[in-house]
């Protein structure tokens, strides 16, 4: 899958590389800002 | 088949990850979260302390408001958190909140508190080392007032008589101020509470 997904990915390793990277930091931004906070208060660990 | 397992197992490594970072985000993301609101709450608290409206109706304070100061020695000198008025999620983020309608510090009655227990800056993550004797002290508007420990019990989420005026007695009229800190238990879990209760045995008007 993730081979898959690579060789969809534009441009040479770096550029690819970057595209990763940045995806990756926009989806955790997003889960520790949105997705958890509205979470967290849902899990009952008191 | 195959590449469906394959698949599955690929998604593990990504799923796992996602929950190592929740469960980072419920012991560090949410505390730093709390410790925000709490400066901003403890400098409207000193603020409020400081000018002279101190006798100023307790029942103005709005929920998720600032009601109290609350220390206790036993757990370090650091210990402080201000308590917000209400229990509901929104207000237990930003610390310790008042049960709405129970006694206010000082009073007769059950002042009674909830706080998380491991997460959003775990503020009560250590009330079950308070012994009997132990001082809890509680900066009002009005005054200073200082509870000893008298109880440390583990209950069931269903018991609320624990914060009736008087605990255990519904209905009974009330005539010496008590409080009631109730956190989830064990740690990691809300299967059960913890409770510690306390008795009013001092109060200080500040002045200044």
């Amino acid at each position: 899958m993730y081979r898959f997904l690579w060789r969809r990915l534009p441009g040479g390793t770096a550029l690819r590389l970057s595209v990763v990277l940045l995806l990756t930091g926009v989806a955790m931004a997003a889960l520790w800002y949105v997705v958890f906070p509205w979470l967290a208060p849902r899990v009952p660990l008191g | 088949m195959r590449a469906v397992t394959r698949v599955i197992a690929e998604l593990c490594l990504p799923v796992g990850l996602i929950l190592l970072l929740f469960y980072a985000y419920l012991l560090w993301g949410t505390g730093a979260e709390t410790e925000r609101e709490q400066q901003v709450l403890q400098h409207r608290l000193g603020e409020v302390f400081d000018r002279h409206d101190r006798h100023a109706a307790p029942g103005e304070v709005r929920l998720g408001d600032a009601l109290a100061m609350l220390r206790i020695p036993r757990l370090g000198p650091g210990y402080r958190f201000a308590v917000v008025e209400g229990v509901g999620p929104a207000e237990l983020r930003k610390g310790p909140g008042h049960y709405p309608g129970t006694a206010l510090p000082g009073q007769p009655g059950n002042f009674v508190l909830s706080g998380h227990r491991t997460t959003y800056a775990a503020p009560f993550n250590r009330i079950d080392e308070l012994r009997r004797g132990d001082e809890i002290v509680v900066d009002a508007r009005d005054a200073r007032y200082t509870y000893e420990v008298t109880r440390k019990d583990v209950v069931d989420p269903g018991d609320i008589g624990v914060i009736d005026p008087v605990p255990g007695h519904p209905g009974r009229r009330p005539s010496t101020a008590l409080m009631t800190m109730t956190t989830c238990h064990p740690e990691f879990s809300a299967a059960q509470r913890l409770v510690v209760q306390g008795v009013l045995v001092r109060r200080e008007e500040r002045h200044g």
